[in-house]
């Protein structure tokens, strides 16, 4: 394919040129990586004007932590956020992916968007792959027909529900929703609730951990809490551990100068009109 | 044993004060044989903007020459640098169009960005799932050993001599412990004005 005008073709959906080759060394005995996981708690509940979305912020590869403060609730349009657990990639990428097609929804019909279109688009999404895409989710928003909130499964079936939680945390958020939760609450109730459930997720399970992120979505505003509440405060350091300079032996030093190779500035005159003819 | 222990190998990168630093080891090996010693993993994108990729040495080079195509593409195309956060997002794309059979590298991409000269670094898994932290990222086999090391020695706003210790004894520390890296060791430490490339002295068993 190499050209003159070498353009690589880039066709759309994933490529599975790896896929023979990986499943050989498989065989040979060597183990592809674990991919980052979002281990998770993340939870939503419907309240009196609208929907809290909640979430810890670890990912983990294995058993070590990747990051200690990542952000799991992803943003899909003004008024609807989505929480994603399982396979970090995984949620980061569907839901860059139906955040714009809901854009390109909206621009074409010019309203905005329903929760049930993107629980709709997320579903049809997952169940086209079966599973393989591991993306647990937990959708929340309010539109014309009032706050909605979703769970979907990551091989594409969903209910709607008041509140839900999903994630290897879910065992013991759910144990504070089942225990807390009544209709008609109060935003302040609302976010108490909310935060115990992540909070009861970051220290009875070891997936989840750090803090709490909170997204609350009204009628017409939204607020995005990061963090809520720092939940695992980092100790302040007694000593400073700094290396004395010139403790490591350095063989070849080589200084790359970054000089600004040219500076052009345009003036652009106003032409005068000729005016002769 | 898992694919990414084939050749083994170390990258790091920190944040520091109107500074950032990337490092990485120098072996190449074959399982317990070393062929190389003098095997870069760090690339150079931009004059503020460098890669390492750890992993399997074949798709380090794979994916580095595919890298180095659309970045050069986009170079054309907006006749302007890369930054380095979308220079992120090509890479994840990448790497993430291979969901279903990934190339086994975990890129490391330090640099500063354009006009402003904020430090920038963030680290991917093989799957391209993006990690921006706001003090250090860490790959390779050794990279339970330099989590460790840099969770002890990282503190905030160093200045590039500082960091360049600091850097420098977390991976020469962490590659004492990991009998698949070492075999001397690589420093960028990216300014402003000047990007400093230093090898220093490492073990060599």
């Amino acid at each position: 394919m190499a050209g003159v005008l070498a353009t690589e073709r880039t066709l759309p959906g994933f490529s599975f040129e790896n896929c023979k080759r990986n499943s050989t060394l498989l065989q040979q005995g060597f183990k592809p990586p674990t991919a980052q996981k979002t281990g998770t708690t993340i939870v939503g509940i419907v309240y009196r004007d609208g929907v809290i979305l909640g979430a810890d912020t670890r990912a983990t590869e294995g058993s070590t932590v990747a990051d200690k403060n990542c952000s799991k609730i992803h943003f899909l349009a003004d008024n609807i956020y989505c929480c994603g657990a399982g396979t970090a990639a995984d949620t980061e990428m569907t839901t860059m992916t139906i955040m714009s097609q809901l854009e390109l929804h909206r621009l074409n019909t010019g309203r905005p968007v329903r929760v049930s279109t993107a629980k709709q688009l997320l579903k049809q999404l997952l169940f086209r792959y079966q599973g393989h895409i591991g993306a647990a989710l937990v959708v929340g928003g309010v539109d014309v027909t009032g706050p909605l909130l979703y769970s979907i499964h990551p091989h594409g079936s969903s209910e709607c529900l008041p509140f839900t939680t999903m994630g290897s945390g879910s065992l013991a958020a759910m144990t504070v929703l089942e225990s807390s939760w009544k209709p008609d609450l109060t935003e302040e109730e609302g976010k108490v609730i909310v935060r115990n459930a992540i909070a009861a997720g970051i220290f009875n399970d070891l997936g989840s951990g750090s803090n709490v992120d909170v997204c609350i979505i009204r009628k017409g505003s939204v607020d995005y809490i990061r963090p809520f509440d720092i939940a695992n405060l980092k100790g302040q350091k007694q000593n400073n551990y700094r290396f004395r300079r010139g403790t490591t032996g350095v063989l070849s030093t080589r200084i790359i100068p970054l000089v600004t190779e040219s500076e052009e500035i345009k003036k652009t005159e106003v032409e005068s009109m000729d005016t002769s003819a | 044993m898992s694919i990414l222990a084939y050749n083994g190998s170390a990258v790091i990168a920190m944040k520091g004060k109107d500074c950032v630093a990337i490092a990485s080891d120098l072996r190449f090996g074959i399982q317990g044989q070393t062929v190389s010693t003098n095997f870069e993993k760090i690339f150079e994108m931009g004059p503020h903007l460098y890669i390492g990729l750890p992993g399997l040495t074949t798709d380090t080079f794979t994916v580095l020459n595919k890298l180095k195509f659309r970045a050069n593409m986009f170079e054309l195309k907006e006749d302007r640098k890369i930054a380095p956060d979308v220079f992120l997002s090509m890479v994840s794309n990448l790497l993430y169009e291979r969901r279903f059979g990934p190339f086994f590298v975990e890129p490391i991409i330090a640099g500063l960005k354009p006009k402003t000269f904020e430090p920038f670094i963030a680290s991917m898994d093989l799957l391209g799932c993006p990690n921006k932290p706001e003090d250090f990222v860490v790959a390779g086999t050794a990279s339970e050993q330099l989590y460790g090391m840099c969770e002890a020695l990282w503190e905030p706003d160093l200045s590039p001599e500082d960091l360049f210790e600091t850097i420098s004894q977390a991976l020469v520390n962490a590659c004492d412990r990991d009998a698949l890296s070492g075999w001397g060791a690589s420093v960028y430490i990216i300014e402003k004005d000047k990007v400093t490339h230093r090898r220093i002295k490492t073990r060599m068993d």
